[in-house]
């Protein structure tokens, strides 16, 4: 047990908030949403020069060519997150790895540099109408017509699609094969003929996802990452780096922060809220969630530096993280009472009315990214060897 | 920054549980528990021989002088097999505060006998944690009067650690002082209430005017009981684990029924990071003095809660055989409810952890 980082780290941690004082203030908002826009884009090619952006993409593919070091992504990931600071997109998350382990050279030239400058903008087609937590059951397909895929089908919960430049895409291509083995993973422009996007505005008030249509779209047959039926194990590459973002511990921490300042500030009655001993006790049990969650993530850190299988400690982030988040969500909306509903806008919003948004969103991401429930068998029979349920369908084309 | 335990602390980890696995089975634990004994000598003189009563003492006193993070290891192991032994008071409490706040011959006198096992030492210091109206003990000069109640590991112990209403602490020798024993729900533990009459004590010299060493001894059994709680619940879980694949109804083994499995799943969502939490909050003891109160406080609290849910949700995978005496599993589920009261229940330590911050 030694938490103390070598002289190495605290180097490089002092040149990051070096680096934040300097230029933190003019990084444009966080959370921007849609299209990155021309601040956002200046941002990021500022982040790339200095290796807090695409850190360990190659520099031929537009990035900064650092050699992996996950003590120091983390260190940038926790100073920015304390300085609340917009950190850079690194392409797109999902993607961009995606395409560095399984792409072609052409492929890595073609997508990654200007995915790394936020040029090209990505979104998932995974989750169909009929294939949730069953994704292995989709059935949009594309046929072989030519040099190109025909693809026919719809996928809905497609994050971000009306602003995207490109998909990264799920279809059947083999009928045939079992289902986990007809399925390839397809790259295409959002402006190909026959896409059609109808936005889906959710509970927050918001279309952050869409329904998307296909009809004879047509996709040139080298746009495949991976070979054809190959697609599942290649989608697993992506969820793979999905999954952790969600649950992040530093964001954790500075939301739990937020809200012991907004307790000490709001007063009901005359009284601070953090003096009412019922809102108190409530947020110490959240405090104490939020910490044991916090040493969980030194330990998985501590497994990923040493390259060994962090195990169970891993496999739980998603579940605790979503779930904790929403909780102290819902603590603030509660502790602010009949302020607490106020939304979207008004000279009484408290914190820009984020609480009830993010009390929203949050039950969004308990359900997105993997359902709680889903979480929940993987957890048991992934991580203890439960049996799996009995199957008792073939699936049908 | 390794979080992480190293080597050495794995390989005592793996010799104490190796012994307890051979010595201390469940029918040891039914036997003490049944006999009214809570210091099985031979589960003791195995302990001894492994350095463990001595884990926290200097070479000089003739201990191992380990830290705190492999004391929270054994109170784990000690934890996971229930075992019927005194470990937290006797082993890191007393001794911790014979060195803190203890003159030299003090310390020449009872830590080499305490290192050795020889001597077992209870500590009540209760009253300076949701103080009932019977307890308090008052000192007039070397004689101390008064009540001291859920003396921990109190009932075979050779002499007592008792802290007065100012938190000055005293050494009291067992045939000076009147004690009853407490019957709780946990019969692998001993704490007993003693009643002073201008009883004969030593003091402790250095804890007269600094109170200092009364809150620090608290800390570390806080997170002693801490881990002692993770231990107990990974016990019950992973028999949870065992029996859900061996029993079946329906024609199939339960835990493959997904209500079953979820149960499993939210109980080790849970536990998990405790784990951590004790590494963590056990390593701050010494090692982050600004963070090691708050630790302890949270680490106590949130094991407590998340040990209730373990030890009632692995009795419930159980089904009506959870129940049963035969099967043995309440006496993982007695100790979890133990540990969640004793050294300050949850709700009182949240208070405490609110004010170490500066919240009230």
């Amino acid at each position: 047990m030694d938490l103390a980082f070598s002289q190495e780290y605290e180097t490089f941690r002092t040149q990051v908030r070096e680096f934040l004082k300097t230029h933190g203030d003019s990084s444009p908002p966080p959370f921007a949403r849609g299209k990155t826009d021309e601040d956002g884009k200046l941002w990021q090619q500022l982040l790339i020069e200095n290796g807090y952006a695409a850190r360990t993409i190659p520099k031929n593919y537009g990035g900064y060519g650092a050699k992996p070091d996950i003590l120091k992504s983390h260190i940038i990931a926790e100073e920015f997150a304390k300085a609340g600071v917009r950190t850079g997109h690194s392409g797109d998350n999902r993607l961009v790895p995606t395409v560095l382990e399984l792409g072609t050279e052409e492929q890595k030239q073609w997508l990654i540099p200007p995915t790394v400058r936020g040029e090209m903008t990505w979104c998932q087609g995974y989750s169909e109408p009929g294939s949730g937590s069953d994704l292995a059951s989709l059935t949009t397909k594309a046929v072989v017509d030519g040099d190109d895929f025909v693809i026919n089908g719809q996928k809905i919960w497609t994050s971000g699609a009306q602003y995207a430049d490109m998909i990264f895409c799920l279809v059947r291509t083999e009928p045939d094969a079992p289902k986990h083995q007809g399925i390839s993973y397809l790259i295409f422009s959002m402006d190909t003929p026959g896409i059609d996007v109808r936005p889906l505005v959710t509970m927050t008030g918001e279309a952050t996802f869409n329904e998307v249509f296909f009809t004879d779209v047509r996709v040139p047959k080298h746009q495949i990452i991976g070979r054809r039926g190959e697609g599942w194990f290649v989608a697993n590459n992506t969820l793979k780096h999905e999954r952790e973002g969600l649950g992040d511990p530093n964001q954790a921490e500075n939301r739990f922060r937020e809200i012991v300042t907004l307790m000490q500030n709001e007063t009901v009655d005359g009284t601070r809220l953090i003096d009412n001993p019922a809102y108190r006790d409530r947020l110490l049990r959240l405090q104490g969630q939020m910490l044991s969650m916090k040493f969980n993530g030194m330990r998985v850190l501590t497994s990923q530096i040493k390259n060994e299988e962090a195990g169970i400690p891993r496999w739980i982030i998603k579940l605790n993280g979503c779930e904790l988040n929403h909780q102290m969500a819902s603590m603030a909306i509660d502790a602010m009472g009949e302020v607490g509903v106020l939304y979207e806008e008004g000279s009484h919003l408290r914190d820009d009315g984020r609480w009830q948004q993010r009390f929203m969103m949050d039950l969004g991401l308990i359900i997105g990214g993997g359902t709680a429930q889903i979480q929940k068998n993987m957890i048991s029979e992934r991580a203890l060897g439960l049996p799996k349920e009995p199957k008792y369908e073939k699936v049908s084309n | 920054m390794d979080f992480a335990l190293t080597e050495e602390q794995r390989m005592l980890q793996q010799s104490i549980e190796g012994f307890l696995e051979t010595n201390c089975p469940l029918d040891a634990v039914r036997i003490a528990a049944s006999s009214g004994t809570t210091r099985v000598t031979e589960i003791m003189s195995g302990l001894s021989e492994l350095g463990v009563p001595g884990i926290i003492i200097p070479e000089e006193y003739g201990g191992v002088e380990l830290g705190f993070l492999e004391a929270a290891l054994i109170s784990e192991a000690l934890g996971a097999v229930a075992a019927p032994v005194p470990f937290v008071a006797t082993s890191v409490m007393a001794p911790l505060a014979i060195l803190k706040g203890g003159n030299d011959a003090q310390k020449e006198k009872y830590l080499p006998q305490l290192a050795s096992g020889d001597m077992s030492m209870g500590v009540g210091v209760t009253e300076q944690i949701g103080r009932r109206d019977s307890e308090g003990i008052q000192a007039d000069g070397n004689k101390l009067s008064g009540r001291a109640m859920f003396v921990l590991d109190g009932m075979d112990a050779d002499a007592y650690v008792v802290a007065n209403t100012h938190g000055a602490l005293y050494i009291v020798e067992t045939p000076n002082v009147s004690k009853t024993p407490l019957k709780t729900i946990d019969k692998t533990r001993a704490v007993v209430e003693l009643e002073f009459d201008g009883t004969e004590a030593e003091l402790l010299p250095g804890s007269a005017d600094n109170k200092e060493i009364l809150l620090n001894i608290i800390d570390c059994g806080r997170v002693m009981l801490a881990a002692d709680t993770l231990g107990a619940s990974q016990t019950m879980l992973d028999k949870a684990l065992a029996y859900v694949q061996e029993r079946r109804q329906f024609n199939r083994v339960i835990g493959s029924f997904q209500a079953v499995k979820h149960m499993c799943a939210e109980m080790t969502a849970e536990l998990e990071p405790c784990r951590s939490f004790v590494w963590y909050s056990a390593h701050a003891l010494r090692a982050i003095p600004d963070e090691s109160r708050l630790m302890a406080c949270h680490a106590k609290s949130h094991l407590a809660e998340v040990g209730r849910f373990v030890s009632r949700k692995a009795t419930e995978c159980h089904g009506g055989m959870g129940f049963t005496d035969l099967l043995g599993l309440h006496y993982w589920f007695k100790r979890i409810g133990f540990n969640r009261q004793l050294l300050g229940s949850p709700e009182l330590i949240r208070e405490e952890a609110a004010r170490i911050q500066g919240w009230i």
